[in-house]
């Protein structure tokens, strides 16, 4: 068995590990339904109350968080299914890890170098990304979609987009393919959070104005134990933030590499314009967050069509767009 | 804790209640009516000054309608223009136009553009003859110099430059105004905290000046900008620090016009040329000897280095071959080892390789693609040679090298004859017969010719193409439909053109001594020399936005506040910070502040810290004025132990503000 066949079996197991950990982090939610809908159950009025304070918390600008769950309940919930799931998580990430090494090793190389490779360097930044934050905020709650996108793309690439290891191209022999392309990746990671908060934000939002209005269903319950939608919107914020610095070097680099490469730094091709995409897109999303009328949801539906984006450029753009950029290994 | 006050505010409490605050001067930032309730989300009231200068539907703008398009612009001429340009400097606008750029970008990556890919467009034109005249009249393959791309970026820099220079302005009056006037009630703050020291000496008035020296003092360590604000009830110091992050804002955007300017410049002083060079031949950078040239309207006939570029060899490895596996056959480690002359100066060997372009007078040298020429010569029916050359081929599949290369002999036959050659470095038969090539390296070369005769289509001077045989008014002699099998050559082998004409060898170019057809073929380099003296200016702006970016992003920008009054002979100090612009790790800030300040006082020892406990009657006090405070009594609980957060522990992790 060499390195290579090794890898694979790791990152097969990586996948196993993060289908269950997607389990728990499922039952995780379901689990908070059941406490938002028990401290409905004692105190029913409460619930106006906390959305209350948490929508004019909006206002004030730092908000604390509307759950109603929070302040009914008097026992802190320990939410022991998001800690098996972040513990899956981890151990997949170790395999996952370990079988990104090995294909490293077996390919005498820098691990990312076509599709096969950067989507498993990629889900490792995301998951790394995603465990690294979770030491300094709870974003246990961002589980299910978070390692849920790890098994779809590291699973669809280990499936669709494996390639032997073959010797690498010579415009590929580079130390930008090491900056850039790591890089890239990890803007990719930040953005993906960036994304997840967003589309939390807007469900929130809905369920703060429904609540506020009274209406009976007010959207999924396990929103009620999340922090409010501006709290949500704040992290958002700050991910893509962290992430469009990472795209901006990523430009620079790129641009750098290609004039090396390719004799000139920039020339519209498909890959570079798709990267001037994105990073117009956030720079939308920073611009909107500022703008009044546009602060809230409209501006994380620009966070959700940035990563929507970045998805498409790893994805359609390297299969079907013609380019320079034919680096997907696959034929 | 940071829940809102200003949001659940209850009507102003009594006079009688407001304490000895009611008779000061400044303005209560809380008493300004309804304003303040949906309001910028900041305090309203509080000093603006050394605010950062925003547009005025920025959310912490000013907010007056301006700029929010429900004011109507009065009905001149000026007016007119002055709302036209609010309106193009808002924010909103440039949030749109910047959409708008993100959107126009799209079809440039869907149909092929002429700048990346001119072939792409000859082709996508003969697939689409009806759609190509109008999605080329919509110039879809010209997207980036189209003149409703160019519209849209231009808008969005001219924008930008309205917006920027007045902030421009601001910032630098800001940078060198001082800190304002400490808030007369600190207390209406979001972030707040609370402490009162006994006094161990005779004088709580000079401990309370002390104890906001050395507030002062350990500000000025954070790196605020400190001011004292001193009266006759207390004392207090003013800080700001993070000037930084509107500095840092500047200078991004105005870096990212210095990119676009550099660009735009740039491109008149540039030039790109491209040239193929066959092994053992030269290039001399002179207009003359390019194949194809693009130089910027500044580029003169003479701007161009005179300098010699001979082709000694070109290096390549080929992977093994392995029928079935993808990298069978790949190529790599191109190097095209030339020797260069410079005027003045000695000889020099070097290399072009990909990633690795040779600086050569300020030019770049890249190596862009290389191939096979095959040596042919032709002599004519008495034994003149008519045609010797080595023919650049185009590789028609980079794994087989399979390529196809022209032959045009305009003088010395009874006819003009054109050459339409096939040459495959390692051949072999396929089933039908047909020849085709497996591997790229010249294991067994073949070169196959199928023979024209008639009018090249060159003497009337119309420029053709060395790569194009236009067979319209030539007769095919061999090859295809003609029942004359097509000329097929091994390297060194000779055999007679049709019709008597004379004869036609393919050289080979290998050393005598030789074992093998590894050298029996020259191998050519295209080359594309490029010129462009705004690169670094370009480097250099786009750096300098993504060091503005950090800053921008990163550095807070804030206020704090401590303030030391004396109460019941003691000294009652009051923290406060605030946020301009986002700054979510405010709160720890405060708290660290009074915390350090403490431990600070602690070592001064002119007062005593009261256990927190003691503190609350202050607390009570405060809260008695203002309602909606009481809920939250500060500096009497622990953050993450505030009944707002306590149960989830979802949020008493996240919102101890780290
Ligand atoms: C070339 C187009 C532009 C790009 C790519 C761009 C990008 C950005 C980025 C990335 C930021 C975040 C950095 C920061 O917060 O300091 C930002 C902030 C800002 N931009 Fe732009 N910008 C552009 C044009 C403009 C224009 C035309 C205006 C004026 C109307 C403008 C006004 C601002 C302001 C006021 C901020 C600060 C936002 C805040 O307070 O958070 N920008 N811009």
């Amino acid at each position: 068995m060499n390195f290579d066949s090794l890898s694979i079996l790791t990152i097969w197991t990586a996948v196993a590990i993060y289908a269950a950990a997607f389990i728990a982090y499922a039952f995780d939610l379901a689990k908070r339904s059941q406490v938002a809908a028990d401290a409905k159950a004692v105190v029913p009025e409460r619930e106006l109350v906390g959305a209350a304070v948490g929508a004019s918390a909006s206002s004030a600008g730092r908000a604390t968080g509307s759950g109603a769950a929070g302040k009914t309940s008097s026992a802190p919930q320990r939410f022991v299914m998001a800690r098996i799931g972040t513990a899956l998580a981890t151990l997949g990430f170790l395999f996952h890890l370990a079988g990104t090494v090995l294909r490293g090793v077996a390919a005498g190389r820098v691990p990312w170098s076509n599709m096969y490779e950067f989507s498993m360097t990629g889900t490792l930044l995301i998951i790394a990304v995603y465990i690294g934050v979770n030491i300094w905020f709870d974003l246990k709650y961002l589980g299910t979609f978070i390692v849920g996108l790890v098994v779809v793309l590291l699973g669809g690439a280990a499936t669709g987009f494996y390639v032997e290891v073959v010797p690498l191209a010579d415009p590929l022999k580079s130390v930008w393919l090491v900056i850039h392309v790591f890089v890239a990746s990890l803007g990719t990671a930040f953005f993906a959070l960036a994304f997840a908060l967003s589309v939390f934000q807007l469900m929130q939002a809905r369920r703060e104005a429904k609540v506020l209005a009274e209406a009976p269903k007010a959207g999924p319950r396990f929103l009620a134990t999340l922090p409010s939608s501006e709290r949500l919107e704040g992290l958002a914020y700050r991910f893509a933030t962290v992430g469009f610095i990472f795209w901006t070097f990523t430009l620079i680099a790129g641009s750098i590499w290609a004039n090396d490469a390719w004799g000139r730094y920039w020339g519209f091709d498909t890959k570079e314009t798709w990267t001037f995409i994105i990073w117009v897109l956030y720079a939308g999303y920073i611009h909107a967050r500022a703008t009044r009328g546009w602060r809230g949801s409209r501006s994380a539906w620009l966070s959700i069509v940035g990563f929507a984006a970045v998805l498409f450029n790893f994805t359609i753009v390297n299969l079907f767009f013609k380019g320079l950029h034919v680096y997907s290994g696959l034929s | 804790m940071s829940n809102s006050r200003s949001d659940t505010e209850a009507p102003d409490a009594p006079e009688g209640l407001q304490g000895p605050e009611a008779s000061e001067t400044v303005k209560d930032p809380m008493r300004e009516g309804s304003k303040k309730r949906e309001g910028s989300k900041k305090q309203a009231g509080v000093d603006r000054s050394t605010d950062p200068l925003r547009p005025s539907d920025h959310i912490d703008g000013d907010g007056d309608a301006r700029g929010d398009g429900v004011d109507s612009p009065k009905l001149n001429v000026v007016g007119w223009l002055r709302w036209g340009w609010r309106q193009l400097t808002s924010m909103r606008t440039a949030l749109v136009l910047l959409l708008i750029l993100a959107i126009a970008a799209i079809p440039g990556s869907i149909f092929p553009q002429r700048m990346a890919d001119p072939n792409g467009v000859t082709q996508w034109k003969a697939d689409h003859p009806d759609l190509f005249p109008i999605l080329d009249g919509m110039q879809l393959f010209d997207v980036y110099l189209s003149a409703w791309f160019s519209a849209i970026y231009l808008l969005l820099f001219l924008s930008l430059v309205g917006c920027v220079i007045p902030r421009i302005k601001h910032h630098l009056k800001a940078l060198r105004s001082r800190p304002p006037r400490t808030p007369v009630r600190l207390g209406r703050l979001d972030d707040h905290r609370e402490a009162t020291r006994t006094v161990a000496g005779s004088d709580p008035r000079a401990a309370a000046e002390q104890s906001i020296a050395i507030a002062e003092k350990q500000l000025r360590a954070l790196r605020y900008r400190v001011q004292r604000y001193d009266d006759k009830r207390g004392f207090s110091v003013s800080a700001e620090r993070g000037y930084a992050r509107e500095t840092g804002n500047l200078l991004f955007h105005l870096a990212l016009l210095g990119v676009l300017v550099s660009v735009g410049v740039g491109g008149s002083f540039a030039y790109t040329g491209q040239r193929v060079v066959v092994q053992g031949t030269s290039f001399v950078n002179t207009l003359l000897d390019y194949s194809s040239m693009n130089r910027g309207r500044f580029v003169s006939d003479d701007a161009l280095a005179p300098y010699r570029m001979t082709l000694d060899s070109f290096d390549v490895t080929y992977q093994p071959f392995e029928p079935g596996k993808s990298s069978s056959g790949q190529a790599g480690d191109f190097a095209a080892n030339v020797t260069v002359s410079e005027p003045g100066q000695k000889e020099h060997k070097a290399a072009v390789q990909v990633n690795h372009p040779l600086g050569i007078a300020g030019d770049r040298v890249y190596l862009l693609g290389n191939g096979y020429a095959p040596t042919i010569t032709v002599h004519n029916a008495k034994g003149d040679v008519v045609f010797h050359d080595s023919v650049p081929f185009l590789p028609q599949n980079n794994s087989t090298m399979m390529s196809i290369g022209i032959v045009k002999v305009a003088d010395g036959l009874p006819e003009q004859l054109g050459l339409q050659g096939f040459f495959y470095p390692t051949s072999a038969k396929l089933a039908t017969g047909a020849l085709t090539s497996v591997y790229p390296d010249l294991i067994n070369p073949t070169l196959t010719l199928n023979v024209f005769a008639g009018d090249l289509g060159i003497d009337d001077g119309t420029p053709r193409s060395v790569y194009v045989l236009d067979t319209g008014s030539m007769t095919q002699l061999t090859g295809g439909k003609t029942g004359t099998k097509s000329i097929e050559l091994a390297p060194g082998e000779t055999t007679a053109l049709p019709n008597g004409m004379g004869t036609i060898t393919f050289d080979n170019e290998a050393p005598k001594d030789a074992k093998d057809y590894s050298q029996s073929v020259k191998r050519y380099v295209s080359l594309q020399i490029h010129h462009d003296p705004s690169e670094q200016w370009v480097l250099i702006f786009a750096v300098v936005a993504l060091l503005g970016l950090v800053l921008a992003l990163f550095v807070p920008r804030r206020r704090m506040w401590v303030k030391a009054t004396v109460v019941d002979g003691a000294v009652h100090l009051e923290y406060a910070g605030l946020a301009r612009g986002e700054d979510p790790t405010l709160a720890a800030a405060v708290e660290d502040l009074r915390d350090g300040h403490g431990r600070l006082l602690d070592a001064d020892g002119a007062t005593v810290a009261v256990p927190e406990a003691d503190t609350a009657p202050e607390t009570d006090r405060d809260a008695g004025k203002v309602p909606d405070t009481a809920a939250v009594p500060e500096t009497a609980t622990p953050t993450n132990q505030s009944p707002m957060t306590a149960d989830a522990s979802t949020r008493s992790a996240t919102d101890s503000g780290k």
